[in-house]
């Protein structure tokens, strides 16, 4: 579907018209990302993170396939074939570097995608089924991401995995099962790294997979926008070709900038010292700690110190853990306010950038933090405000709070003039 | 439905999560956590600053030499580096003969066979070679280390916190135990004391001792900071050899990437051009 109003696709040469017969992949493309997809005139910058996350994807395809041409997924050699990649392939510096700190920019991006969305109410109705196969594509990037870390079997690799695939130890029946599937035995070794390269390999083209039925998705009711007011009229967009991909072709130039900053003149700012020895199981580092983008779900995890009843403390954090991330399935029935745009609604802004916005800080902090207080204590009180915030305030608020009006049109509010009705 | 459950569900998180925080805040405000022993007379590693730091940084060949002389004369008595071959030295300054004579006068052999018997052997290394280590493997460095196992230094400067930092300040740090030491935490046997190490007492004998163990060919003064700084400049260029050229693309990047953003910026200005001047009519 689309706006009435849209361009339509006319091949130029007689080869695009016998192609657009049999097989319209350039009508596809049209109408996706060309001059055929009407898109809000008033996108402000931070609906540029989506298109980013997908060239940082692509960044880390392209590199990765090149890593795995040289990489040895062994536990007796996969950490000399990443230093084999390092010092004699050639460039391969420059490819293990993009590939590592790109996957950092990648949860950037997609942090920042995630955090418009959570503003500007993009989960809302009608666009509910683009927010679940978003909520859907972080969950395949962070298990991608978790596997990519443990491939190099440096001691954080291996203590990672650990930790991580210990965390299902604590489903009560089931768990222990599940633990030594996911690793194929008691403890990480060869089987593990050799199925979490498998799997690392595998996850990114089915995240490539669930992005195109996100966009899919996405071209049903066409973009949101900051007013959240639905377009009403031609005036109200502009074709996504030129005037979207100029501004995202700029800012891919400045997202690149950064990113080429860090990747050349601090590669490993974001890692860990410990990740550069070799894993040995019979020494445990002082402090294990995930990747930063995994900080906050770390942070409530290990914010539940004591057992409530029959349920241990360990079980707590892993269902918190995960609930914190399933909560967002259910955030477009938990927030029922009929505003979209949070500029429109004055306290779940204030809300919004007092509470939510510092609490997922404060967990990111405590999270990265050594589990001693006053980290712990911290996190608890931010993880309480967490779940707070999407369970209790936000189905509460859609009822209590008042909306300041809405414009009548996107036109109205960037030209100050009213939408001429579409006769 | 879906709310009321949210609802209960968050109560119960919320309700833990705050409630784990009011008895942590107690706890902490009656019972203030101590400071340990480790962590009182612990010390952040030392200032130093090394040629090839910041993003213009280059090495300092002849510092990396004197390095290098200070690895091969004190520290590969009992520390590898694996991942370190013999022809890597060409990027020092050393040219092939002179590689080739480092290797074939190592003081340990590489590891062969004999090709007459195929039984193990050794031989001379050549420039291909890795650098061999000193223990045949990590059971016999134990033995001969009081069970404290040298580690292997190739990534040294990336393996720690601090860095190069870490490694000058820990080589060069070693110290008498402070008076007011408690005496748990006082150097047993075998064990030496130096607060830049995490638990302050380590297995590792000062390797440095005193003002020219080595003797320089340069004519640098072979005082025990000085060495110490020359391994760790050394001991950055094992860790990250393409280090520079890490630094000269990335500016070659940055500057293809900037014109290509200014270019990309302005395309973007004009294209908007008039749907934003209808904009500026409002404001104006």
């Amino acid at each position: 579907m689309s706006f009435p109003w849209a361009n339509q696709y006319k091949p130029t040469t007689e080869f695009g018209q016998w192609m657009d017969d049999r097989l319209p992949i350039g009508r596809m493309v049209y109408n996706s990302l060309g001059a055929g997809y009407p898109t809000p005139r008033n996108l402000n910058y931070m609906w540029n993170f989506g298109s980013l996350a997908g060239v940082f994807l692509v960044v880390q395809i392209v590199t990765g396939i090149i890593l795995a041409m040289h990489y040895a997924a062994n536990a007796n050699i996969a950490f000399d074939s990443v230093e084999h990649i390092m010092r004699d392939v050639n460039s391969g510096w420059m490819i293990r570097y993009a590939h590592a700190n790109g996957a950092s920019f990648f949860f950037i991006a997609i942090y920042l995608h995630i955090g418009r969305g959570l503003y500007y109410g993009s989960y809302k109705a009608p666009r509910e089924m683009i927010w679940l196969l978003g909520v859907v594509i972080y969950l395949l990037a962070m298990a991608t991401a978790f596997m990519g870390y443990v491939l190099p079997w440096g001691q954080m690799s291996f203590w990672g995995a650990k930790v991580i695939t210990g965390l299902f130890e604590a489903i009560p029946v089931v768990g222990k099962p599940i633990q030594e599937l996911l690793l194929g035995g008691f403890a990480p070794d060869n089987a593990a790294l050799n199925r979490f390269f498998s799997l690392h390999y595998l996850l990114p083209f089915v995240i490539a997979g669930v992005i195109i039925m996100h966009i899919w998705a996405l071209h049903i009711p066409g973009s949101s926008n900051p007013t959240g007011v639905n377009v009403k009229g031609p005036q109200d967009t502009v074709p996504f070709h030129p005037f979207y991909t100029a501004k995202d072709g700029w800012f891919i130039g400045l997202a690149l900038m950064f990113f080429t900053a860090l990747m050349f003149f601090m590669p490993n700012a974001l890692g860990h010292a410990d990740n550069y020895i070799p894993a040995n199981p019979l020494s445990t580092p002082a402090h294990i700690v995930p990747e930063w983008y995994f900080w906050p779900w770390y942070a409530i995890l290990r914010a539940f110190t004591f057992d409530f009843f029959f349920i241990p403390a360990k079980l707590l954090g892993v269902l918190a853990m995960f609930s914190a991330i399933l909560v967002w399935f259910f955030l477009p029935w938990l927030d029922q306010s009929p505003v979209r745009s949070g500029d429109y609604r004055p306290r779940f802004k204030k809300f919004f950038w007092f509470g939510l916005i510092p609490c997922v800080a404060i967990l990111g902090y405590c999270g990265g933090a050594p589990a001693e207080e006053p980290f712990v204590m911290l996190g608890q009180f931010a993880g309480g405000y967490y779940f707070a915030h999407f369970l209790i305030i936000l189905p509460l608020l859609s009822r209590l709070e008042k909306p300041e009006p809405l414009p009548n049109s996107i036109t109205e509010s960037v030209t100050g003039k009213p939408l001429k009705q579409a006769s | 439905m879906v709310r009321f459950f949210g609802i209960l569900i968050g109560l119960f998180f919320a309700g833990m999560l705050f409630y784990s925080f009011g008895r942590g805040a107690v706890e902490y405000i009656s019972n203030p956590p101590v400071e340990t022993v480790e962590h009182e007379f612990h010390k952040e590693a030392k200032e130093v600053s090394f040629k090839s730091d910041g993003p213009f940084g280059k090495f300092d060949k002849q510092q990396l030499q004197r390095g290098f002389q200070v690895f091969k004369e004190v520290c590969s008595a009992c520390h590898s580096i694996r991942l370190v071959s013999f022809r890597n030295l060409e990027e020092l300054g050393y040219n092939e003969d002179e590689v080739k004579a480092i290797a074939a006068n190592w003081s340990i052999e590489s590891p062969s066979i004999d090709p007459d018997t195929g039984e193990a052997a050794t031989r001379p290394p050549i420039p291909a070679d890795k650098f061999p280590k000193p223990f045949a493997n990590d059971v016999a460095a134990g033995a001969a280390n009081n069970n404290a196992i040298p580690p292997d230094l190739s990534l040294i400067t990336k393996a720690r916190e601090g860095g190069a930092a870490y490694v000058y300040s820990l080589v060069s740090g070693y110290s008498d135990p402070p008076a007011n030491l408690p005496e748990a935490n006082r150097p047993g046997t075998g064990l030496h004391y130096n607060p830049y190490f995490a638990n302050l007492n380590l297995a590792m004998a000062p390797p440095l001792t005193g003002t020219d163990q080595v003797s320089y060919s340069d004519g640098t003064k072979a005082t025990v900071p000085q060495m110490a700084e020359d391994v760790s400049a050394f001991l950055i260029w094992t860790a990250e050899p393409s280090l520079i050229k890490q630094k000269q693309t990335g500016w070659a990047v940055l500057a293809f990437l900037l014109i290509a953003t200014i270019l990309g910026f302005l395309s973007y200005k004009t294209i908007w051009a008039d749907v934003k001047a209808e904009k500026k009519k409002k404001e104006a």
